[in-house]
């Protein structure tokens, strides 16, 4: 019996408990209070019976499968218990046994609804809980990559070391650079082109939103802001070789012209466009947090004599400060995780250096470097990424927490 | 006018209401009765000598649909003025008409002519910040700024450059909060936000933040509906206080507030300003049967 059979055949089971159940507590509901049989009333309606019945077909089921699973991958069971088939007939046997069994001890007493409430309640647990878990996985898998990585490299020297060259020999005879994995300026590189895109994203961002949620009509609102979203749902694919190909030499051409050595590859080509891309994120959380702002706010600032301009500047924004410092960390994330536009525009060198017109790189496109092709599992080089991996996601981390917090402190306020 | 209005069910319903008319006197209040129920023409004097503010033919259109016909009304000089009426009967449009706080409805458009010491402040030459600096607005729910105490009230000094120094600003906030009797409860924490405050001392706050700029006339549109019982006292004897140096508007849905605070009382209905005179004749002695059926508690 493969697995699919055996999802059917649970499922078969638990629709004919449900109609089992619900018309045995239909028949008792019909004929209580009547003269015949001087039955009590059902304490649930009939549907809450038939669900209860059938959740008797699915326990089992899914108690054995759990059972097989953890038994299977972390026990030592004799053999003959290790065949598919007699999990298989466990799982089904018990379910038909469960369900007679329940649609037998069906009484009117039985308190159907209060059962198939708590089992609801266990399975919105279970959703919530797949997912801290998953997260709760990957964090550990990444700690413990790490803390191998760590034991060949100190710690110290991935996070204050100011060369990165994971070049290593992979054989001893082999001649080949021995390795530098010094943190520093890959983290530069990926805060430079972070605050580059900051620097692009966050007026424009702010500006757009405010003109759309307090200048703009309606009707203008109403294509330009569907318009602006767009940009976010292009690609980073896309936006990357727009970067490379379109942006960079244009950066390159300007930059000759001032007199600037500008690299082919640059922080700052991709930087703009990385801009660009978070533009969306930034307005459109701005726009949220501005228009959430009561219209009984500006309508104070108005009736005291304010100008539109005068109440934005000293009532609207500050109102909404929080809200907006929050979905501008919101979009610091983001930039600073983001991957294909660096990779194509800004290069793979490692360079330490705050001149946005030369090459670097970040933390991102290095861990695809160092994952990419053929690798050798336990060499520093591979297991370096899930370093780097460990410390984006605490850099991220502290600036969502920080951007969860600022955004919760903002939605107290008018309360 | 139709004098001829009389029918039987008024008096049932006139002698239903036993906290505002006195039920012994209902024939009498019949026979003053001189408008039928269809004549919405506004029966007693709406003009006064001097007026701060003049209304004349004050209509107001949403896109294409009117909210208020034709209204004539004067607001005397240190008088506080009362608008009652149902639910959509154009007084709140009305009173926003008062400092072009309609501007910012879209779609919104108001005929007619209505001068402030005898300014028309619909001419095109005449800037709305000025003129709402002189006539201050409080609104139904407390809306102080997120912003401490201190910047509430001194925000409109600030953007009219009322105060040349921090001493002068200082002093006129302080001033501002004592006329509003909120002085004593706020001193010690003005820079604490004024949200923080209770829902009636923040709309004392947003009076105080009105009065700080000066204003000749101060509309308040159902500044007590929001507050429980002892916060409205608490306003209202703001409002009698604030009557010696300026002109009242309130819009109110509370009849035993109008009758409290207010000189003159004027009944709108549908849009049209149906009534008007002084407090205790309208309240004892309504002429119009819509405004009797209003006040005995029938829906006119």
């Amino acid at each position: 019996m493969t697995s699919t059979q055996l999802f059917i055949t649970v499922a078969l089971l638990a629709c004919a408990g449900f109609f089992l159940g619900k018309k045995r507590a239909a028949i008792m509901r019909d004929s209580s209070g009547s003269h015949s049989s001087p039955g009590i009333r059902p304490h649930s309606t009939p549907v809450y019976y038939g669900f209860w019945v059938s959740l008797w077909a699915v326990i089992p089921a899914l108690l054995v499968f759990v059972c097989e699973f953890v038994l299977k991958r972390f026990g030592h069971v004799p053999f003959s218990f290790r065949a598919g088939v007699a999990w298989e007939a466990v799982a089904v046997t018990s379910g038909i046994v469960c369900v007679i069994i329940a649609w037998l001890r069906l009484r009117p007493e039985t308190r159907a609804r209060n059962h198939i409430e708590t089992g609801m309640n266990f399975l919105f647990m279970a959703c919530a809980t797949i997912a801290i878990f998953t997260t709760l996985g990957i964090v550990l898998s990444v700690i413990f990559e790490s803390i191998r990585f760590f034991k060949v490299i100190p710690v110290q020297e991935f996070l204050f070391g100011l060369k990165w060259s994971p070049q290593v020999a992979i054989r001893p005879d082999q001649v080949g650079s021995t390795g530098a994995f010094g943190s520093v300026p890959v983290l530069a590189g990926t805060f430079l082109i972070s605050f580059i895109a900051m620097a692009v994203a966050a007026p424009l961002g702010l500006m757009s939103a405010i003109y759309l949620s307090e200048y703009a009509g309606s009707r203008l609102r109403a294509w330009a802001k569907p318009c602006l979203e767009i940009l976010a749902g292009i690609p980073t694919v896309v936006y990357g070789f727009f970067a490379a190909l379109v942006v960079a030499p244009q950066v390159k051409a300007a930059g000759e012209i001032l007199g600037l050595q500008v690299s082919s590859e640059s922080a700052l080509a991709a930087g703009l466009v990385m801009g660009i891309m978070i533009i969306p994120l930034v307005s459109s959380l701005s726009d949220d947090v501005i228009s959430a702002v009561p219209q009984a706010m500006r309508d104070g600032s108005y009736a005291l004599g304010a100008t539109k301009a005068e109440t934005i500047k000293n009532v609207v924004i500050p109102a909404a400060l929080p809200g907006i410092v929050g979905g501008l960390l919101l979009a610091v994330s983001r930039a600073v995780g983001e991957t294909m536009i660096v990779v194509m525009a800004a290069g793979l060198s490692a360079n330490l250096t705050m001149n946005p017109l030369k090459a670097v790189t970040t933390v991102t496109v290095q861990i695809v470097t160092l994952l990419t092709g053929d690798q050798e599992f336990d060499s520093p080089k591979t297991l370096a990424a899930f370093a780097l991996g460990l410390l984006l996601f605490i850099l991220t981390l502290l600036m969502n927490i920080i951007a969860l917090k600022i955004v919760r402190k903002y939605r107290e306020q008018y309360e | 006018m139709n004098t001829a209005c009389y029918t039987p069910e008024s008096t049932i319903i006139a002698g239903v209401n036993v906290h505002l008319h006195d039920t012994g006197d209902v024939n009498e209040d019949v026979k003053g009765l001189v408008s039928s129920a269809e004549d919405y023409t506004t029966v007693g004097n709406p003009f006064v000598e001097s007026p701060r503010m003049k209304c004349r033919e004050v209509s107001v259109d949403y896109s294409g649909k009117r909210a208020v016909f034709g209204v004539s009304l004067d607001i005397a000089r240190n008088e506080v003025i009362a608008m009652i009426g149902p639910s959509g009967c154009g007084k709140s449009t009305f009173l926003r008409c008062l400092n072009r706080m309609n501007d910012t409805i879209p779609g919104c458009t108001v005929s007619g002519s209505i001068t402030l010491d005898g300014m028309d402040i619909y001419d095109r030459k005449v800037d709305v910040v000025p003129l709402r600096a002189m006539v201050g607005m409080v609104f139904q729910k407390p809306n102080p700024f997120p912003k401490s105490i201190y910047d509430n009230i001194a925000y409109g000094p600030r953007i009219h450059g009322l105060a040349g120094s921090r001493s002068e600003l200082d002093a006129l906030v302080e001033d501002s909060l004592r006329k509003a009797g909120l002085w004593d409860e706020v001193k010690d924490q003005l820079d604490k936000p004024g949200t923080m405050l209770s829902g009636g001392q923040q709309q004392r706050l947003c009076i105080a933040r009105t009065i700080a700029v000066s204003p000749e006339v101060i509309l308040m549109d159902e500044p007590c509906s929001a507050l429980d019982p002892i916060a409205t006292a608490r306003v209202e004897e703001l409002i009698e206080e604030l009557r010696d140096n300026y002109s009242i508007v309130i819009v109110t849905h509370s009849m035993q507030q109008a009758a409290r605070v207010s000189q003159r009382t004027a009944y709108f209905h549908m849009g049209w300003l149906v009534e008007v005179g002084e407090t205790d004749q309208i309240f004892t002695n309504p002429r119009h049967k819509l405004t009797e059926n209003y006040i005995t508690g029938r829906f006119g």
